[in-house]
């Protein structure tokens, strides 16, 4: 085994990882044995709620409800099975090992450290690479339609620049698979009356009595009444802020309300600038863009990315022969070659773009063709592969990509930070616990293709069930009810935001101010950062806060299905935890994964991390008052990370 | 397919169903557009609109979506008396205004059903599905159950077969698309996909009877093959579903000691 390395940094005592040390292939299994358990005739004692019904939502949900607990489960759409989960198109990691290609635990555990660029908890991500296998036994018993071989046993691919096949997939829609295999797990749950179900439902606070999670208010968004629902754990499963840019190929509704609103009643945000771009989405077309679409990764596997020698080249793709044709990543990174990690192919594709190589009308895109790739294998097996996204790519740009290259350009995709977790994914206050991409947790400064999928059922099947009871075994939890001051407090105060929301009547639109945001956000903390860009964005994030409070038009009443006054909350949120995302990037002096600060980068512009100094989660903490809001008010608490296992070391790609 | 990078603005009236709650009345407003670009969604159309309503003081339409990329089937819509418009195997989120001409009348409604109330304008209730799958469209398998994938293998046939119907999205089209309201076509999607496959088996009688059952309860009309589903639905889900659909429960109804 590897030498342990310590870092420098200072950590904060506030920070307790509670995560096992020793012979990491051992941490997780020792740590489930010192657990206090609830015995199976209390646990119909215990109620916890659950929001949201991603995959972590649902997974958890479901697995709670199975072990006896009461389980109240929310969403904001129409119904638990429209989670922003349902549009993951690529598949799920699992350490099956079933091509005999050398895979193992260990092998997922090294990449998924060195893919984040040593920035994540080992225990976590061994934890993860573990219990991979377990989620893809559950969910082909829920009939979950993986793709099979002709002999009836299920097929691999490799994914995301992995060296070996490990990926399971359905067709292009593996999110939608395995979301639906959780929601049927859900609803068999509601049939046995363990989980009661409310959709249209947003999450607008958190109910604390004694410093402890016990509830949460929300807005029914039918009839636009006010609920508490009060329990003895809350569990937030609320998905990833990749809206804060706007344009992201996120669902529209996803947003970081509820993880904001407990960050302001305390649990600690981690890591906010840690997020990732993704090389293949569909570039802008118009200034009517209401989000960005994903070409899955998988094209990188046969599709080759390009762009001219000749930055004014005028002849159409298919005209230009090979030789004036730059394949950029094959050129740069010799052993990778289009399979490097997202972080490094966005980044290529913007330096492409930025020296003036950029394809298309808006010069902001570049070439992926797959004119070789049907050249050797023909059509119908393209057609066979990609079919769908094919169709896909045809429908939204009118073009046809089996006869003209597609043009692709990177878009914010996904978000590593999250609120801070401990081991047992409880975060700061006791209680609350998160989930899924929610949370820091599992994937450091960069996530690798088809490593979210595991890591929500990951929390969902496998850890909370082993680490909520806990919390019971070992809290005081007096019974609430529904008159308890906190609890009308929170919903006073969840109410006054929401009239007054209503009452500005001024003049500029919800949806303006948050092309606004992202358009800061995207330019001045996207794919490259620097110190000048950064606090110009703080400066204008304030301003545009200011402004929305004084001039936002909302239009309708609080008391009916009012989709505008949901989006201003959103973006109300958005507004201050931007604020937070660009100063997290301006504190960490450093490039590392998908964080990629101009100042710290090698003479070949590959990213430079600074382990001496920033080795660690940077987990910031709201000193400002929940119910209103103050800039700056954000103390740092830092985690340090240790490398016993994996080497810290320089990636390369090229070689 | 249009040459690429065509922009052509197109001047366009929308007639549009406006419904300020489940209980007012509704009526249909008309709304010219001008300048729409061709590479625009229709649901860019509609963000559109509602700017421009907002800018005017009047509250915007009311529809539902959320991924924007056809999967999640949150978006709904009659576009000129057919669900999701007038493309193939396309929700709306992913139908494009150059499948329109300068000049059109665009009627858009709500999906119409008595099991799909409408909530506002043109947002409906759909949780009458929900409640469908709850009734019995999964498999009785607690975390921690399973064995190993591979135990019981599947032959791709028949894993193909499955994995068509599960691509269902849940939307309601094919409800909104046939004249008795029928949930047939969503009903044999989750039944099919968990009958053709092993896991699926144990529970096939209970499952079937059960799923029909609570679709008769939630007021959905009965299925008079006119195969106008199967057209509406975005994922293509096949009216083959519907044969099994109907043999599952005949089976269940004729064979199985628990099935009535
Ligand atoms: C286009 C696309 C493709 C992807 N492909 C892959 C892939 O191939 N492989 C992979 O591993 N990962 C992929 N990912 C990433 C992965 O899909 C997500 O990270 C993951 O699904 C997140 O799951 P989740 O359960 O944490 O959250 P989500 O699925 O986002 O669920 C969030 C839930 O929280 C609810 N919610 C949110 N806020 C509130 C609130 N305030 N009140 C009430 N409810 C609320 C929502 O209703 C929803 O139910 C992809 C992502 C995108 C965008
Ligand atoms: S918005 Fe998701 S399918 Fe149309």
């Amino acid at each position: 085994m590897a030498e342990g390395h310590a870092t420098t940094t200072q950590g904060s005592p506030r920070l307790q990882s509670n995560a096992p040390t020793g012979d990491v292939t051992t941490r997780w299994d020792r740590h489930k044995f010192d657990l206090k358990l609830v015995n199976p005739a209390n646990k119909r004692k215990f109620n916890i709620i659950v929001v949201g019904t991603g995959l972590a939502g649902s997974s958890a949900a479901a697995s709670l409800a199975e072990l006896g607990y009461n389980v109240k489960a929310f969403c904001f759409q129409d119904s638990p099975r429209r989670a922003h989960s349902i549009a993951a198109q690529g598949g799920i990691n699992a350490t099956k090992n079933y091509c005999n290609d050398g895979d193992s635990v260990w092998r997922l555990f090294y990449d998924t450290v060195k893919g984040g660029d040593f920035r994540a908890r080992e225990s976590n991500v061994y934890r993860l690479a573990s219990v991979s296998t377990n989620i893809v036994d559950q969910c082909v018993s829920q009939g979950v339609p993986f793709q099979r071989d002709y002999g009836g046993l299920l097929a691999n691919r490799s994914f995301g620049g992995a060296q070996v096949s490990r990926t399971f997939y359905a067709r292009g829609q593996t999110g939608q698979q395995l979301l639906l295999g959780a929601y049927s797990a859900l609803m068999r749950q509601v049939d046995l009356g363990k989980v009661k179900m409310f959709a249209r439902r947003e999450m607008l606070d958190l109910i604390q009595v004694d410093g402890v999670a016990r509830g949460i208010v929300v807005r029914n968004l039918i009839t636009g009444e006010f609920e508490s629902h009060t329990a003895d754990a809350v569990l937030l499963c609320t998905g990833g802020y990749g809206n804060v840019f706007y344009l992201s190929t996120n669902a529209k509704g996803c947003n970081v309300t509820a993880a904001w609103r407990c960050h302001k009643r305390g649990a600690f945000f981690a890591n906010p600038c840690f997020t990732q771009i993704h090389p293949t989405c569909i570039p802008v077309s118009g200034d009517h863009q209401s989000k960005l679409t994903l070409m899955s990764e998988s094209l990188r596997n046969d599709g080759r990315v390009w762009v001219p020698k000749n930055p004014g080249e005028a002849r159409p793709a298919n005209e230009i022969p090979d030789d004036d044709r730059d394949y950029f990543l094959e050129r740069r990174y010799a052993a990778f070659g289009n399979l490097v990690p997202r972080d490094v192919a966005s980044r290529a594709a913007k330096k492409a773009c930025d020296e003036g190589f950029g394809v298309g009308e808006t010069k902001l895109a570049v070439y992926l063709d797959f004119r070789d790739t049907i050249k050797r294998d023909g059509a119908a097996v393209v057609k066979g592969k990609y079919g769908n996204l094919f169709q896909m790519y045809a429908k939204i740009t009118g073009e046809d990509p089996y006869s003209t290259p597609m043009r692709i350009y990177p878009a914010v995709h996904y978000t590593m930070g999250g609120l801070w977790v401990d081991y047992n994914l409880q975060t700061t206050i006791p209680g609350l616990y998160c989930l899924g991409e929610a949370n820091f947790s599992d994937h450091g400064a960069n996530r690798l293709g088809a490593s979210a999928l595991m890591q929500g059922l990951a929390d969902g099947y496998f850890v909370i069930p082993y680490t909520i009871g806990h919390h019971f075994a070992t809290s005081k939890l007096p019974k609430i009810t529904d008159d308890h001051p906190e609890v009308r407090g929170a919903v006073e105060a969840a109410k006054a935001r929401v009239n007054k929301l209503l009452g500005i009547k001024g003049s500029r639109s919800v949806e303006s101010f948050h092309r606004a945001l992202g358009k800061i956000m995207w330019e001045k903390c996207g794919m490259a950062r620097n110190e000048a860009g950064l606090k110009f964005a703080e400066q204008e994030i304030a301003a545009l806060r200011n402004e929305f409070w004084s001039n936002v038009r909302v239009m309708g009443s609080g008391e009916a299905f009012n989709q505008n006054l949901e989006r201003a909350g959103r973006v109300a949120d958005f507004l201050e935890f931007g604020e937070l995302l660009v100063h997290d990037a301006l504190t960490r002096e450093e490039s590392c994964g998908g964080h990629f600060r101009e100042e710290h980068q090698t003479e070949d512009n590959e990213a430079k991390r600074n382990d001496a100094d920033f080795c660690h989660a940077a987990a910031w903490e709201y000193t400002g008052g929940h119910d209103s809001f103050v800039g700056q008010k954000e103390q740092l608490h830092k985690e340090p990370l240790t490398f016993e296992n994996v080497h810290l070391t320089t990636r390369s790609y090229r070689e | 397919m249009t040459t690429p990078h065509a922009h052509r603005g197109l001047n366009l009236t929308l007639k549009i169903w406006r419904q300020p709650g489940p209980n007012a009345r509704g009526e249909f407003r008309t709304y010219e557009m001008q300048n729409v670009s061709t590479d625009m969604s229709f649901l860019e159309m509609l963000d559109v609109l509602n700017e421009q309503l907002i800018a005017k003081g009047e509250e915007p339409v009311a529809f539902d979506y959320d991924c924007r990329e056809g999967i999640c089937g949150m978006c709904s819509l009659m576009i000129n008396g057919q669900a999701h418009g007038p493309d193939r195997a396309t929700t709306t989120c992913q139908l494009h205004m150059r499948r329109f001409s300068d000049g059109d009348t665009i009627v858009i409604e709500p999906w119409r059903a008595s099991a799909f109330p409408v909530i506002r304008d043109l947002a409906v209730d759909r949780s009458a599905f929900d409640r469908i799958i709850t009734a019995g469209g999964y498999v009785s398998v607690n975390t921690g159950n399973a064995q190993d994938a591979n135990c019981l293998p599947v032959g791709r046939d028949r894993q193909e077969k499955s994995m068509a119907a599960a691509a269902c999205i849940g939307c309601g089209a094919c409800v909104a698309a046939c004249k008795n309201a029928s949930a047939m076509l969503f009903v044999s999607a989750k039944v099919s996909q968990l009958a053709l496959l092993p896991q699926g088996v144990p529970e096939r009688a209970r499952r079937v009877t059960r799923m029909v059952a609570q679709m008769d309860k939630e007021g959905f009309g009965g299925c008079t093959n006119t195969y106008e589903c199967e057209a509406a639905c975005p994922a293509e889900v096949s009216v083959t579903n519907i044969a099994r659909l109907n043999r599952e429960y005949l089976r269940a109804v004729v064979v199985s000691e628990e099935g009535v």
